[in-house]
């Protein structure tokens, strides 16, 4: 990241003092959002330590109603399921991303998001889940899944993912 | 960039040999802006003169800006050129009042333009029409050839001035995030404008989220919220070298919502720790941080009175967000939002007079203004989606973000007058949003 500012710099210095050129970046096509797993593979879903078994048959999100951050009933026994999974699963880590719909400012949006996010963890580290493996993040309303302006799409973006890495470290 | 405005350094000079006679005493020119609604003012402004060779393009384009400028204000008509009886062809020859009252010009700018090398030298003078007088004195500006956009704003803040007694804000710069691609898989980038959307630089790619730029008091930083490490973190930015650097880098914690206080050594900002969000100062010379709230709700979007003794922000410690104001060391703070619906993204005028911010109700969003005890709320605008209100520099227009909605829907810039009147969006290529406007420069 560091090598681009450099290169903007020395670009400008070139030109002097016609450094009218608005596109100094090239365009990118990596995009580090990590609104899903990690880079490596997501097994199959019939080996139930792979990240597509708890994608699929455990879960890796729950819902929640407007401007709430309170786990529903079914949101909560999804969790239960990720903290089983999780104790039975001691390689992978998680990061719980928080989401908020578009119906909300862009500041207090990041801020629920990470409510959210914070509801799920506090139940799973509840259920033993060691609170090293486990981070949180907010997106807000930065990170949509669906795009209408109606609430069967919102209540599909008023989400806590639980995205998993193979905690390489150990 | 930096480069540029240092080679713009400008000359500000009266044009001592032209000193205009006392002002006439009969009602003088005047606009007042705070008036409900008002016929805009018309007046003339006649290409400038070139006054030397090679100048007559610059001088064109000079003048085109000048009008652009005070168009855009909805305060101002033009009346166009092919209208005009008289023509100016000599900036030191006396004024042909009778010509311009024949047209209804109320004020008529002259000017003149010469370039010599990399040289540019602007000079106009201001004519109050029907008093038959010139309303101030004559002024010159002196630059570079590059810098000619700037001198042309430099000479329409100045006319804005001289007609509505306030400062101007044409001389200033927005920065923003531009937007590309769909909703689901929107590329961000800090972008910094002109205050008319030209000189567009990119401050920063799109390889990670960036979120709601934030001028310093000089404009020569801008704080923002990125995702570089994949958690939200608020860094600044030198403008000029673009190189940046990380503010609030705790593993773990997420900061956003960063402002900077007046005198620019400071940071008010949002940290979430544990899901929950408050106030936090940050001195950012020493990264010495000072906790400001304490509470278990949502404390987001701060942002301090001009004279850096309070700090307005948004809560939903009652239940839903909501408008409060304390002092700048924190402690007690005092609700002032009370109409219906949810308030939040306040920003204290630099007047100090009136708060602007966004409303949510019955599924509506407005950008809205309210005076600091809370009285006198108007709402200037409704839309789908409004929100994030900027000041011009002299706290007359607020420049803010308009999204549409489904799943075409895309962010764009718009402005209003803070009377409401002159809605209209902010030309910029592409989508927009979260602007900052600077100060004027």
């Amino acid at each position: 990241m560091k090598k681009w500012t450099t290169a903007a710099v020395l670009s400008c210095a070139v030109a002097l003092g016609a450094c009218t050129d608005a596109d100094r970046f090239g365009t990118d096509s990596s995009y580090g959002s990590g609104t899903n797993s990690g880079s490596e593979g997501l097994g199959s879903s019939a080996d139930p330590s792979s990240i597509a078994y708890f994608q699929e048959a455990v879960g890796d999100r729950v819902l929640f109603a407007v401007d709430q951050s309170t786990l529903s009933e079914e949101g909560r026994l999804v969790v239960l399921a990720q903290a089983n999974w999780l104790l039975a699963n001691t390689d992978y880590i998680a990061v719980i991303e928080g989401h908020a719909d578009e119906q909300g400012t862009r500041e207090y949006n990041l801020a629920l998001g990470a409510r959210r996010a914070s509801a799920v963890q506090e139940l799973l580290i509840a259920q033993g889940v060691a609170g090293n493996r486990i981070r949180t993040v907010s997106f807000g309303k930065e990170r949509p899944l669906e795009v209408c302006s109606e609430e069967s799409c919102y209540a599909e973006n008023r989400r806590a993912v639980t995205v998993l890495t193979a905690n390489v470290t150990g | 960039m930096s480069r540029l405005l240092v080679t713009l350094t400008m000359a500000l000079l009266t044009l001592g040999p032209w000193l205009a006679p006392a002002q006439a005493q009969n009602t003088p020119l005047r606009i007042e802006i705070t008036d409900g609604v008002i016929e805009p003012l018309p007046y003339a402004v006649p290409e400038f003169v070139a006054e030397t060779q090679g100048s007559n393009q610059v001088a064109k384009d000079i003048s085109r800006v000048i009008a652009e400028d005070l168009n855009g204000t909805g305060l101002f008509r033009e009346i166009p050129a092919k209208a005009h009886i008289s023509s100016i062809t000599n900036f030191g020859s006396p004024v042909q009042y009778a010509d311009w009252k024949a047209i209804n010009a109320q004020a008529l700018i002259t000017g003149g333009v010469a370039v010599r090398g990399n040289e540019l030298e602007v000079k106009f003078r201001v004519y109050d029409v029907f008093a038959g007088t010139e309303l101030g004195n004559g002024l010159r500006f002196k630059g570079t050839v590059d810098g000619w956009r700037r001198m042309a704003h430099k000479v329409a803040d100045a006319v804005y001035s001289r007609i509505t007694g306030e400062g101007g804000y044409f001389d200033s710069r927005v920065v923003y995030v531009a937007e590309t691609g769909p909703k689901n898989d929107r590329k961000k980038r800090l972008a910094v404008m002109d205050y008319d959307g030209a000189n567009l630089q990119y401050l920063t790619d799109s390889s990670a989220i960036v979120l709601a730029p934030r001028f310093s008091p000089t404009g020569d930083r801008v704080l923002y919220t990125s995702y570089e490490t994949g958690f939200p973190q608020v860094y600044v930015l030198d403008v000029g070298s673009v190189r940046r650097k990380v503010l609030s880098n705790e593993s773990g914690t997420m900061s956003f919502a960063p402002r900077f206080s007046p005198d620019g050594k400071s940071v008010v900002m949002s940290v979430t720790e544990a899901g929950n969000t408050d106030l936090y100062q940050m001195d950012i010379g020493s990264g010495r941080r000072q906790r400001l709230t304490s509470t278990p709700s949502i404390e987001t979007a701060p942002s301090y009175s001009p004279d850096g003794s309070k700090i307005v922000f948004e809560s939903d410690r009652s239940g839903t967000q909501q408008l409060y104001i304390m002092n700048a060391a924190g402690g007690e703070a005092t609700r002032i939002s009370f109409g219906k619906g949810r308030y939040g993204t306040p920003v204290w005028s630099p007047r100090g007079d009136l708060i602007a911010f966004t409303k949510q109700h019955n599924g509506r969003f407005h950008i809205g203004v309210m005076r600091t005890d809370g009285s006198e709320e108007r709402l200037l605008t409704a839309s789908f989606l409004d929100e994030g209100p900027t000041w011009s520099p002299n706290g007359r227009v607020i420049m803010f973000t308009r999204e549409t909605r489904g799943a075409g829907g895309a962010a764009t810039l718009y402005s209003v007058d803070v009377s409401g009147r002159n809605l209209k969006p902010v030309k910029i290529s592409g989508g927009g949003s979260d602007p900052s406007w600077s100060p004027l420069q």
